[in-house]
């Protein structure tokens, strides 16, 4: 027993990349894990969740919950954990805004098993199992996660108490989110933890914008010579800058890559694909409709494009069910 | 001309669909009232947003008409060329058609969300749009983005046992 | 006092729904609806009313903010074009910022257009919803206060335009009239009598138009088109194109000996205000009473523009005044005014349109204007009823409605032809004793003494025929003879009458160019393409775009004396808006929040005024420049711009109100 501040760190519907991020924080790391307890974190240490459920309600100074919520186990510990921690943050874009996994509230689970698990090309299922909410071990019958028609965001499950945002949080940013919360003086309860102006603020390419840029055409990054310092919107390519939070240090730009709106929009925004979408269409150089339909062919992807982490945080959250969408013959076929 | 789709007697579960309709303050408003007084008849269904400008229009609005319960969202400006504030209604368009390629990948149906230009003179028009959607919407039922509950067999207490008691005995 | 700055307090909302007599509570159960409100968050006092429009409905809100302590206050009853002013005036007389108001159209959007008491009253819940949710969060702003440019523009010099600028300048205003052809006087200067009294039009209308010419406040501009219009009421910024007519105007004397001395012998050019029926030199004066009395030149006609070697004999016998220039250009200047009125008049249906009537076939049909020529004194016949053919005619044909009343033209009536028909085949008979038929469908003589002068006419053995010709044809073997088939449908047959004359009653359009004016002038267009008018009854001089009136028959066809009360109306109007000296915007302007603000620049390319601009690293908006379109409020992808009225979070409101039973 120590009386170092408890801290516990969960994976939801995650690809890990924001466990790395906290190991990303390279000789900083050391020094936190010498200030704090870290009480559960399955990527990393073997505690279990009945070890959680033995703690006192409260007792977990701050839990950093990664990963959008898409199974009820992931629910589950979402509220245990809320329990027992004086602050749930959500940690990364699928904790806050749904993630890359929310991409999956444009379809719904039966069609996404029958994809996944008996259509797929590389798929070899000749039963057509599918994933079980039961299963029986041992003559035991045993519950299993049910799989949710609906990925969620953290707080969309339950009340949280800050965010650090990003895909995944850069060092800088939790760092930062890190010193504030043992500062002392805390943020209003919501508040995400980034700068609350949009990424041009701090983009060294904001002052090589034209006043006016009307596109006739989108780019394709990997089809365009990236001039390094001009503008990429300027370039043809969608960047997202515009109608996302700063705090980055726009490090995809620097990169030359657009910048896909990772941090979600800032707090005036209460949709930031719909606001994106908004910048982006701003930018149309024509008044035709043909016209103007030709130069968004484009993006083929509007959804993908504009709500690529933010689907379940959006107004609409998701396609909608029984849409003409989603069913199973709906999709793509594939070749057997 | 369609029929005016009018809740006579009808059963009261039969769906009646609802519809957010932002009207530009100097063409499609004005059309509305030169309906209204010419006592025109047309569907119930539409719910009026006054802007100044369909350029005004934000997709956020058109999203949130669709999650509070909209079943249709109509956005009503002037005629290319006759914006009152030059070329708003242009910029209403290039969002329009982006904003409902989302829709259509969603798979929320192309007559839910509509552009008209409607002038302030052309009140038959608006009329007719009224009654069109109305009917159209009414055929398709109701836009529903709710998210279900959802419970799932085999999650519920009263099983066997612990997974350590299955996997160790 | 009531007024309460936002966040100081709980919105204390009072709703009001008003019955309009009958007009409202026929349709919408507007008890339930005021009871209904009561439910509302934030509603402190909701009553229902029959006018409350009236004084003392405007009493009750006036009372209710004192006694009750609202700062809110939300009328639901017609539509705020119609009242908004009413309300908020006193809103703002019962102490309280007049933009804590919100109003809802249950009338012109509900209880008008929908026939299901259920679904009215339903619809109107939802707006007076949506309202007090809305009204909530409004601001207490102030509307801004904008000096205005005392001259003013009358684009058009026909009799609207021409008595619209003559009331204005007596008042001692400085007006510009912009006309594009080389003379003032429009039409009438073409007619001979005016209906019903027959008076002479030139001698009518000439002293006018010396009156314009002399006026000291009058700058006349011949030769000259508005090409852009910028700025908004009482600081109009207009670009007027001055073409060139080749003469200087001030050092021409109006002596005509160029005209005599040109080197063509014979006009050999379609003279255009004769309508072709004869023809002019190249350099000549539209008409005798022109104004400005000065001559112009037509490049397409005259040999020294088209070859470069004429002799010049006009020059010669200018050389005391040395007033042909032949190498004038066309100019432009821009002209600040607070207000314009638009009295561009009309263009006459293109008979040819309607290829059975003949006309620009058989030599013997004639269009209503021709007529008039003709029968006018300094026409192309000096008076006399002379045909192409060269005879008199001994019969002759009036037929109305063409391109009037017609699906496959235009729809509207043209009020004026019944009146000139009549007027013309009394003219006529008067010349030439012919015998006169008059085609009709109906006889609308509805004007003061023109009943009256219809019994005249009818005394003078007109024969009156009710029927459309159905075809204008040749006699057989008699080719100067039309007959006019028409069924008589009071006689019950159809009748075949040969003719040596027709006269085509041709209806009043729109001028061609008229979507290109509007556009210039940010004015629409309503029904049968003529500008459109703010309100057909209550309104009919001005337009949707404040400081832009309308006089004459551009705003729709009408006859003289019409067009001059009309003109006068707009030039009151006009008067009024100028001597208010000031004029208040809406204060719905958007406003950059500088600290959101990312300096994106999405924003700056898209205000079409040119409001925003950037500077260090921010956008700014200039709010006397902003006209409150919302289009940057919408783009801005971070939502650092909000506006005044239409902020993001009141629309949002006005949404989830509207949709809470969805």
């Amino acid at each position: 027993m120590t009386d170092k501040p408890k801290v516990a760190f969960y994976w939801c519907a995650s690809c890990g990349g924001c466990e790395e991020a906290v190991v990303d924080l390279a000789e900083k790391l050391l020094d936190v894990v010498e200030a704090i307890d870290i009480v559960f974190w399955p990527v990393a240490l073997d505690t279990k969740r009945a070890d959680v459920e033995a703690m006192e309600d409260g007792s977990i100074l701050a839990t950093f919950v990664n990963g959008a919520v898409r199974t009820t186990e992931q629910e589950e510990m979402v509220h245990m954990l809320r329990r027992k921690s004086q602050l749930l943050l959500a940690f990364g874009a699928c904790a806050h805004l749904g993630g890359i996994p929310g991409l999956a509230n444009q379809s719904d689970r039966d069609t996404i098993f029958d994809v996944v698990y008996r259509r797929s090309p590389s798929t070899v299922n000749p039963d057509g199992v599918v994933p079980q909410t039961q299963t029986t071990v041992n003559g035991y019958k045993l519950p299993l996660p049910g799989f949710y028609d609906t990925v969620r965001t953290v707080g969309q499950v339950t009340d949280i108490d800050y965010v650090v945002p990003g895909c995944p949080p850069t060092p800088g940013i939790i760092a930062g989110a890190v010193n504030t919360l043992l500062g002392g003086d805390l943020p209003p309860r919501g508040t995400v933890l980034a700068p609350d102006v949009a990424l041009c603020d701090e983009c060294d390419r904001k002052t090589t914008k034209p006043e006016t840029v009307s596109l006739t055409e989108w780019k394709r990054p990997h089809l365009v010579d990236v001039d390094e310092e001009l503008c990429l919107l300027a370039q043809g390519l969608v960047c997202l800058g515009p109608a996302t939070r700063a705090g980055c240090g726009a490090q995809c730009v620097g990169a030359n890559m657009p910048c896909t709106g990772c941090f979600g929009p800032t707090s005036r925004v209460r949709d930031g694909g719909g606001k994106a979408l908004a910048a982006i269409a701003s930018l149309v150089g024509s008044d035709e409709p043909d016209e103007i339909d030709h130069i968004l062919d484009g993006i083929p992807d509007p959804v993908g494009t504009f709500f690529r982490y933010s689907l379940p945080a959006s107004l609409l959250r998701r396609a909608p069910i029984g849409s003409r969408n989603n069913t199973p013959t709906a999709t793509t076929e594939r070749s057997e | 001309m369609l029929e005016v789709t009018e809740d006579r007697g009808a059963a009261p579960e039969e769906f009646e669909p609802t519809i957010a309709a932002f009207f530009c303050n100097w063409c499609t408003y004005l059309a509305a009232d030169l309906a209204g007084t010419s006592r025109m008849k047309y569907a119930p269904n539409a719910r009026v947003i006054r802007v100044m400008c369909s350029g005004r229009i934000d997709p956020q609005f058109v999203f949130d008409a669709f999650a509070k319960g909209a079943d249709g969202v109509l956005i009503g400006g002037c005629h290319p060329g006759d914006c009152h504030y030059q070329e708003g209604n242009y910029k209403a368009l290039r969002r329009y058609r982006l904003t409902k390629r989302v829709l259509d990948a969603l798979g929320v149906e192309p007559e839910r969300f509509r552009l008209e230009w409607i002038s302030a003179a052309e009140a038959d028009r608006l009329r007719d749009v009224m009654n069109e959607m109305a009917a159209q919407i009414k055929a398709l039922g109701p836009a529903d983005f709710s998210v279900p509950d959802e419970t799932f067999p085999g999650t519920d207490p009263g099983l066997d046992a612990t997974a350590e008691e299955a996997v160790v005995s | 006092m009531s007024e309460l700055s936002a966040g100081n307090g709980t919105p204390r909302v009072g709703v009001y729904v008003c019955h309009c007599g009958t007009n409202i509570s026929a349709t919408i159960d507007v008890v339930a609806a005021q009871q209904a409100a009561e439910t509302l968050p934030g509603v402190v006092i909701s009553r229902e009313y029959k006018y409350m429009c009236s004084d003392p409905g405007q009493e009750i809100i006036k009372k209710d903010i004192h006694d009750l302590d609202l700062n809110r206050v939300v009328v639901a009853s017609c539509s705020p074009c119609l009242h908004e002013e009413t309300f908020r005036k006193a809103v703002a007389d019962g102490g309280l910022n007049p933009y804590y108001f919100q109003m809802v159209n249950i009338r012109e959007h509900a209880a008008w257009v929908h026939k299901d008491m259920a679904a009215a009253t339903a619809k109107a819940n939802d707006l007076i919803r949506a309202a007090v949710r809305r009204v909530r969060l409004h601001q207490p702003l102030e509307a801004r206060r904008v000096p205005v440019d005392p001259n003013v523009m009358v684009v058009g010099g026909g009799i609207a335009g021409i008595h619209a600028a003559l009331t204005m300048a007596d008042a001692g205003k400085h007006v510009y009239l912009v006309e594009r052809e080389p003379s003032i006087g429009g039409h009438m200067a073409m007619f001979d009598k005016t209906f019903p009294t027959l008076d002479c039009a030139a001698c009518i209308l000439t002293p006018k138009m010396t009156r314009v010419r002399a006026h000291p406040n009058i700058e006349t501009m011949t030769m000259s088109e508005v090409t852009a219009v910028d700025g908004f009421v009482g600081n109009y910024t207009v670009t007027v194109r001055h073409n060139p007519r080749f003469i200087i105007e001030d050092a021409c004397v109006g002596c005509l000996e160029c005209i005599d001395a040109c080197v063509f012998r014979n006009g050999k050019t379609q003279d255009e205000f004769n309508l072709g029926l004869s023809k002019r030199k190249p350099i000549y004066i539209p008409f005798p009473q022109a104004v400005p009395q000065v001559v112009l030149i037509d490049p397409a006609g005259c040999i020294e523009f088209r070859t470069g070697k004429c002799k010049k004999t006009c020059v010669e016998v200018c050389a005391e005044r040395n007033a042909i220039d032949f190498q004038q250009e066309a100019t432009t200047e821009d002209i600040t005014v607070g207000a314009v009125i638009v009295a561009t008049g009309f263009e006459t249906f293109d008979a040819t349109r309607l290829p059975r009537y003949g006309y620009g076939n058989l030599d013997g049909v004639y269009t209503a204007l021709e007529v008039e020529r003709l029968v006018n004194a300094s026409g192309p016949t000096d008076g006399e009823i002379v045909l192409r053919n060269g005879r008199k005619p001994e019969a002759i044909g009036v037929i109305h409605c063409i391109g009037s009343r017609d699906k496959n033209t235009n729809e509207y009536c043209s009020r004026v032809c019944c009146m000139y028909s009549l007027k013309l085949s009394h003219l006529l008979k008067e010349k030439t004793d012919a015998e006169i038929y008059e085609f009709y469908i109906d006889m609308r003589t509805a004007g003061k003494g023109f009943e009256e002068f219809y019994n005249r006419v009818a005394e003078e053995g007109i024969h009156f025929i009710r029927g459309k010709v159905a075809d204008v044809y040749p006699e057989a073997g008699n080719p100067d003879k039309l007959v006019l088939q028409a069924e008589d449908t009071l006689a019950g047959m159809v009748r075949q009458i040969p003719v040596d004359m027709v006269v085509l009653a041709t209806g009043l359009e729109p001028r061609q160019d008229a979507e290109d004016v509007r556009r210039t002038f940010n004015i629409t267009c309503s029904g049968g393409g003529f500008f459109m008018e703010r309100h057909p009854k209550l309104a009919p001089v001005s337009t949707f775009t404040d400081g832009v009136f309308l006089a004459g028959a551009c705003q729709g066809p009408k006859d003289i004396p019409d067009t001059v009360a009309q003109a006068g109306a707009a030039a009151a109007e006009a008067l009024a808006l100028i001597d208010a000296g000031f004029i208040e915007l809406e204060p719905n302007t958007a406003f950059v929040v500088e600290e959101n603000c990312s300096g994106c620049k999405t924003c700056v390319g898209l205000c079409p005024f040119n409001s925003i601009s950037y500077a260090d690293g921010k956008a700014q908006i200039n709010e006397v420049l902003c006209k409150g379109c919302g289009t940057c409020v919408a783009a801005c992808p971070s939502g650092a711009i909000r506006q005044n009225l239409f902020d993001d979070d009141e629309i949002f409101e006005e949404i989830a109100g509207v949709l809470t039973n969805a």
